[in-house]
Protein backbone atom coordinates (compact mmCIF):
# COMPACT_ATOMS: atom_id res chain seq x y z
CA UNK A 1 0.00 0.00 0.00
CA UNK A 2 1.78 3.25 -0.72
CA UNK A 3 2.21 6.06 1.27
CA UNK A 4 -0.92 8.31 0.03
CA UNK A 5 -3.33 5.43 0.66
CA UNK A 6 -1.96 4.72 4.38
CA UNK A 7 -2.29 8.90 5.41
CA UNK A 8 -6.22 8.75 3.82
CA UNK A 9 -6.93 5.09 6.20
CA UNK A 10 -5.43 7.23 9.14
CA UNK A 11 -7.12 10.00 8.43
CA UNK A 12 -10.88 8.32 8.04
CA UNK A 13 -10.05 6.19 11.12
CA UNK A 14 -9.31 8.98 12.99
CA UNK A 15 -11.90 10.83 12.56
CA UNK A 16 -14.53 7.59 13.20
CA UNK A 17 -12.55 7.29 16.50
CA UNK A 18 -13.52 10.91 17.12
CA UNK A 19 -17.41 10.55 15.86
CA UNK A 20 -18.18 7.62 17.55
CA UNK A 21 -17.43 9.10 20.67
CA UNK A 22 -13.95 6.78 21.55
CA UNK A 23 -11.74 10.09 21.76
CA UNK A 24 -12.15 13.57 22.63
CA UNK A 25 -10.87 16.86 22.29
CA UNK A 26 -7.97 16.15 25.04
CA UNK A 27 -6.33 13.53 22.56
CA UNK A 28 -6.14 16.24 19.57
CA UNK A 29 -4.24 18.32 22.53
CA UNK A 30 -2.35 15.03 22.86
CA UNK A 31 -1.45 15.23 18.98
CA UNK A 32 -0.58 18.45 18.58
CA UNK A 33 2.18 18.31 21.69
CA UNK A 34 4.17 15.84 19.62
CA UNK A 35 7.33 17.42 17.71
CA UNK A 36 10.47 16.65 16.79
CA UNK A 37 12.05 16.97 20.14
CA UNK A 38 9.54 14.26 21.09
CA UNK A 39 8.33 12.48 18.65
CA UNK A 40 6.78 9.72 20.20
CA UNK A 41 4.91 11.56 22.32
CA UNK A 42 1.49 9.81 21.79
CA UNK A 43 3.30 6.49 22.12
CA UNK A 44 4.89 7.00 25.65
CA UNK A 45 1.89 8.69 26.85
CA UNK A 46 -0.86 6.03 25.93
CA UNK A 47 1.43 3.51 26.88
CA UNK A 48 1.77 4.81 30.33
CA UNK A 49 -2.20 4.59 30.04
CA UNK A 50 -2.24 0.99 29.24
CA UNK A 51 -0.53 0.34 31.69
CA UNK A 52 -1.69 2.38 34.14
CA UNK A 53 -5.41 1.61 33.42
CA UNK A 54 -4.61 -2.39 33.57
CA UNK A 55 -3.30 -2.24 37.04
CA UNK A 56 -6.33 -0.12 38.43
CA UNK A 57 -8.67 -2.59 36.91
CA UNK A 58 -7.05 -5.07 38.66
CA UNK A 59 -7.62 -3.51 42.04
CA UNK A 60 -10.63 -2.70 41.20
CA UNK A 61 -11.56 -6.27 40.82
CA UNK A 62 -9.35 -7.33 43.92
CA UNK A 63 -11.28 -4.68 45.98
CA UNK A 64 -14.60 -5.48 44.52
CA UNK A 65 -14.25 -8.98 45.52
CA UNK A 66 -13.57 -8.67 48.99
CA UNK A 67 -16.48 -10.06 51.33
CA UNK A 68 -16.53 -6.40 52.86
CA UNK A 69 -15.97 -3.94 49.98
CA UNK A 70 -14.48 -0.98 50.78
CA UNK A 71 -16.15 1.66 49.08
CA UNK A 72 -13.55 4.52 49.93
CA UNK A 73 -10.82 2.66 48.38
CA UNK A 74 -13.08 1.64 45.26
CA UNK A 75 -13.87 5.49 44.89
CA UNK A 76 -10.37 6.19 45.18
CA UNK A 77 -9.77 3.60 42.35
CA UNK A 78 -12.58 4.98 39.99
CA UNK A 79 -11.26 8.51 40.31
CA UNK A 80 -7.72 8.13 38.93
CA UNK A 81 -9.04 5.92 35.80
CA UNK A 82 -11.36 8.52 35.29
CA UNK A 83 -8.53 11.33 35.83
CA UNK A 84 -6.09 9.65 33.42
CA UNK A 85 -8.87 8.43 30.81
CA UNK A 86 -10.11 12.13 31.02
CA UNK A 87 -6.07 13.16 29.97
CA UNK A 88 -5.73 11.22 27.05
CA UNK A 89 -9.06 11.60 25.78
CA UNK A 90 -10.85 8.10 26.16
CA UNK A 91 -14.04 9.70 26.46
CA UNK A 92 -15.87 6.52 26.88
CA UNK A 93 -13.91 5.57 29.61
CA UNK A 94 -14.00 8.98 31.49
CA UNK A 95 -17.86 8.78 31.29
CA UNK A 96 -18.22 4.91 32.22
CA UNK A 97 -15.96 6.03 35.44
CA UNK A 98 -18.24 8.99 36.68
CA UNK A 99 -21.07 6.36 35.98
CA UNK A 100 -18.94 4.16 38.59
CA UNK A 101 -18.07 6.45 41.22
CA UNK A 102 -21.91 7.60 42.05
CA UNK A 103 -22.95 4.02 42.39
CA UNK A 104 -19.42 4.03 44.99
CA UNK A 105 -21.26 6.46 46.91
CA UNK A 106 -24.27 4.82 47.11
CA UNK A 107 -22.35 1.78 48.10
CA UNK A 108 -24.16 -0.31 45.48
CA UNK A 109 -21.83 -3.61 45.19
CA UNK A 110 -23.95 -4.94 42.39
CA UNK A 111 -23.90 -1.84 40.76
CA UNK A 112 -20.42 -1.55 41.26
CA UNK A 113 -19.85 -5.04 39.19
CA UNK A 114 -21.92 -3.79 36.65
CA UNK A 115 -20.01 -0.35 36.14
CA UNK A 116 -16.66 -2.38 36.40
CA UNK A 117 -17.82 -4.64 33.42
CA UNK A 118 -18.93 -1.75 31.50
CA UNK A 119 -15.63 0.25 32.12
CA UNK A 120 -13.19 -2.93 31.68
CA UNK A 121 -15.63 -3.22 27.98
CA UNK A 122 -14.80 0.24 27.01
CA UNK A 123 -11.16 0.37 27.77
CA UNK A 124 -10.62 -2.99 26.17
CA UNK A 125 -12.07 -1.44 22.84
CA UNK A 126 -10.65 2.12 22.74
CA UNK A 127 -7.32 -0.18 23.83
CA UNK A 128 -7.62 -1.50 20.28
CA UNK A 129 -8.45 1.29 18.65
CA UNK A 130 -5.80 3.14 19.78
CA UNK A 131 -3.50 0.13 18.77
CA UNK A 132 -4.59 0.38 15.75
CA UNK A 133 -3.94 3.99 15.13
CA UNK A 134 -0.55 3.67 16.27
CA UNK A 135 0.38 0.59 13.76
CA UNK A 136 -1.46 2.90 10.75
CA UNK A 137 1.17 5.76 11.64
CA UNK A 138 4.08 3.48 12.24
CA UNK A 139 3.57 2.23 8.69
CA UNK A 140 3.44 5.05 7.20
CA UNK A 141 6.43 6.70 9.18
CA UNK A 142 8.15 3.96 7.88
CA UNK A 143 7.38 3.83 4.49
CA UNK A 144 8.91 7.36 4.52
CA UNK A 145 6.26 9.44 5.26
CA UNK A 146 4.46 11.76 7.43
CA UNK A 147 1.39 11.65 9.84
CA UNK A 148 -1.26 14.39 8.41
CA UNK A 149 -1.77 15.91 11.67
CA UNK A 150 -3.03 18.96 10.00
CA UNK A 151 -6.14 17.04 8.28
CA UNK A 152 -7.39 16.92 11.45
CA UNK A 153 -9.79 20.05 11.04
CA UNK A 154 -13.35 19.04 12.46
CA UNK B 1 -17.00 22.42 27.73
CA UNK B 2 -13.98 24.50 28.50
CA UNK B 3 -11.92 24.84 31.29
CA UNK B 4 -13.11 27.04 33.99
CA UNK B 5 -10.44 29.61 34.55
CA UNK B 6 -10.50 31.40 38.07
CA UNK B 7 -8.08 33.97 38.68
CA UNK B 8 -7.66 35.63 42.34
CA UNK B 9 -8.13 39.14 42.62
CA UNK B 10 -4.52 40.28 43.00
CA UNK B 11 -4.33 38.77 39.31
CA UNK B 12 -4.67 41.57 36.72
CA UNK B 13 -2.92 43.44 34.12
CA UNK B 14 -1.48 45.61 37.09
CA UNK B 15 0.39 42.35 38.34
CA UNK B 16 2.26 42.02 41.30
CA UNK B 17 6.11 41.60 40.26
CA UNK B 18 6.92 38.59 41.61
CA UNK B 19 9.80 39.14 43.68
CA UNK B 20 12.45 36.42 42.87
CA UNK B 21 15.86 35.85 41.37
CA UNK B 22 15.56 36.76 37.64
CA UNK B 23 14.31 33.85 35.56
CA UNK B 24 15.41 34.92 32.19
CA UNK B 25 13.11 33.34 29.17
CA UNK B 26 13.08 29.75 31.57
CA UNK B 27 11.41 29.88 35.00
CA UNK B 28 11.42 26.72 36.52
CA UNK B 29 7.71 25.40 37.94
CA UNK B 30 7.60 22.63 39.92
CA UNK B 31 4.68 20.17 39.23
CA UNK B 32 2.58 17.96 41.71
CA UNK B 33 0.47 15.74 40.68
CA UNK B 34 0.32 11.55 42.34
CA UNK B 35 -1.52 10.48 38.72
CA UNK B 36 1.46 9.51 36.39
CA UNK B 37 -0.38 10.59 33.24
CA UNK B 38 -1.47 13.97 34.51
CA UNK B 39 2.50 14.40 35.25
CA UNK B 40 3.76 13.44 31.92
CA UNK B 41 1.23 15.58 30.44
CA UNK B 42 1.62 18.94 32.32
CA UNK B 43 5.60 18.48 31.67
CA UNK B 44 5.48 18.32 28.08
CA UNK B 45 2.87 21.46 28.01
CA UNK B 46 5.43 23.33 30.07
CA UNK B 47 8.49 22.13 28.58
CA UNK B 48 6.53 23.50 25.26
CA UNK B 49 5.81 26.76 27.03
CA UNK B 50 9.61 27.18 27.86
CA UNK B 51 9.48 25.97 31.02
CA UNK B 52 12.02 24.23 33.17
CA UNK B 53 10.20 21.57 35.45
CA UNK B 54 10.48 19.49 38.14
CA UNK B 55 7.79 17.33 39.03
CA UNK B 56 6.72 15.45 42.21
CA UNK B 57 4.45 12.58 42.49
CA UNK B 58 2.50 13.75 46.10
CA UNK B 59 2.71 16.73 48.58
CA UNK B 60 4.95 15.47 51.21
CA UNK B 61 7.21 14.94 48.14
CA UNK B 62 6.92 18.67 47.03
CA UNK B 63 7.46 19.56 50.96
CA UNK B 64 10.56 17.71 50.95
CA UNK B 65 12.11 19.13 47.81
CA UNK B 66 11.34 22.66 48.83
CA UNK B 67 12.81 21.94 52.16
CA UNK B 68 9.87 22.72 53.89
CA UNK B 69 10.04 19.51 55.79
CA UNK B 70 10.66 18.66 59.82
CA UNK B 71 14.06 17.65 58.79
CA UNK B 72 15.39 20.91 59.68
CA UNK B 73 18.57 19.37 59.17
CA UNK B 74 18.53 19.69 54.74
CA UNK B 75 16.42 22.51 54.91
CA UNK B 76 18.89 24.86 53.56
CA UNK B 77 20.49 22.81 50.63
CA UNK B 78 17.14 22.10 49.65
CA UNK B 79 16.21 25.99 49.94
CA UNK B 80 18.94 26.72 47.87
CA UNK B 81 18.19 24.47 44.85
CA UNK B 82 14.41 25.81 45.44
CA UNK B 83 14.82 29.04 45.81
CA UNK B 84 14.99 28.86 42.10
CA UNK B 85 11.43 27.73 41.83
CA UNK B 86 9.22 30.48 40.07
CA UNK B 87 5.94 28.94 39.87
CA UNK B 88 4.05 25.44 42.07
CA UNK B 89 1.41 23.66 40.27
CA UNK B 90 -0.54 21.39 42.18
CA UNK B 91 -3.53 18.97 42.04
CA UNK B 92 -5.99 19.24 44.52
CA UNK B 93 -7.07 16.11 45.10
CA UNK B 94 -4.02 14.26 46.35
CA UNK B 95 -3.74 11.06 48.66
CA UNK B 96 -1.80 12.05 52.35
CA UNK B 97 -1.37 15.83 51.84
CA UNK B 98 -3.57 17.61 49.63
CA UNK B 99 -2.78 20.86 47.33
CA UNK B 100 -4.79 22.83 49.53
CA UNK B 101 -2.47 21.62 52.68
CA UNK B 102 0.29 22.20 50.34
CA UNK B 103 -0.48 25.21 49.76
CA UNK B 104 -0.96 26.52 53.32
CA UNK B 105 2.26 25.08 54.07
CA UNK B 106 3.90 27.02 50.65
CA UNK B 107 2.06 30.30 52.21
CA UNK B 108 2.91 29.75 55.83
CA UNK B 109 6.99 29.72 54.90
CA UNK B 110 9.53 32.59 54.81
CA UNK B 111 10.86 31.50 52.28
CA UNK B 112 8.11 30.30 49.69
CA UNK B 113 5.20 32.40 50.08
CA UNK B 114 5.84 34.68 47.54
CA UNK B 115 5.76 31.97 44.86
CA UNK B 116 2.68 31.68 42.94
CA UNK B 117 0.78 28.48 43.54
CA UNK B 118 -1.64 27.60 40.71
CA UNK B 119 -4.31 24.80 42.02
CA UNK B 120 -5.57 22.12 39.38
CA UNK B 121 -8.65 19.72 39.69
CA UNK B 122 -11.13 17.61 38.01
CA UNK B 123 -13.96 18.67 39.39
CA UNK B 124 -15.40 22.33 39.39
CA UNK B 125 -16.50 22.59 43.01
CA UNK B 126 -17.24 26.48 44.10
CA UNK B 127 -16.24 26.05 47.34
CA UNK B 128 -13.32 24.51 46.77
CA UNK B 129 -12.20 27.14 44.36
CA UNK B 130 -13.01 29.83 46.94
CA UNK B 131 -11.39 28.31 49.17
CA UNK B 132 -7.59 27.76 47.55
CA UNK B 133 -8.21 31.58 46.30
CA UNK B 134 -9.01 32.70 49.88
CA UNK B 135 -5.54 30.46 51.10
CA UNK B 136 -3.71 32.47 48.40
CA UNK B 137 -3.51 30.50 45.18
CA UNK B 138 -2.94 32.52 42.33
CA UNK B 139 -5.10 30.43 40.00
CA UNK B 140 -7.76 27.77 39.94
CA UNK B 141 -7.44 25.58 36.63
CA UNK B 142 -9.86 22.63 35.69
CA UNK B 143 -7.92 19.63 34.18
CA UNK B 144 -6.98 18.24 31.71
CA UNK B 145 -4.76 21.61 30.96
CA UNK B 146 -4.79 22.43 27.56
CA UNK B 147 -1.74 24.26 26.45
CA UNK B 148 -3.88 27.45 26.35
CA UNK B 149 -4.51 27.04 29.96
CA UNK B 150 -0.43 26.55 30.41
CA UNK B 151 0.18 29.83 28.22
CA UNK B 152 -2.30 31.90 30.17
CA UNK B 153 -0.63 30.65 33.56
CA UNK B 154 2.77 31.79 31.91
CA UNK B 155 1.08 34.99 30.78
CA UNK B 156 -0.71 36.25 33.93
CA UNK B 157 1.18 34.37 36.38
CA UNK B 158 5.07 34.66 35.40
CA UNK B 159 4.34 37.82 33.02
CA UNK B 160 4.90 36.97 29.22
CA UNK B 161 8.24 36.85 28.58
CA UNK B 162 9.83 35.96 24.74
Amino acid sequence: MEVGQMQRTWIEYTKSLFSEGFLDAQFTQLQLLQDESNPDFVVEVVSLFFEDSERLLNDLTRALDQPIVDFKKVDAHVHQLKGSSSSIGAQRVKNACIGFRNFCEQQNAEACLRCLQQVKQEYYLVKNKLETLIRLEQQIVAAGGSVPMEELSF
Amino acid sequence: MDAAIVAGSSCSSSNKVVSMADFGDEPHVLAVDDNLIDRKLVEKLLKNSSCKVTTAENALRAVEYLGLGDDKKNSTTAADIASKVNLIITDYCMPGMTGYELLKKVKESSNFREVPVVIVSSENIPTRINKCLEEGAQMFMLKPLKQSDVAKIRCDVLNCRG
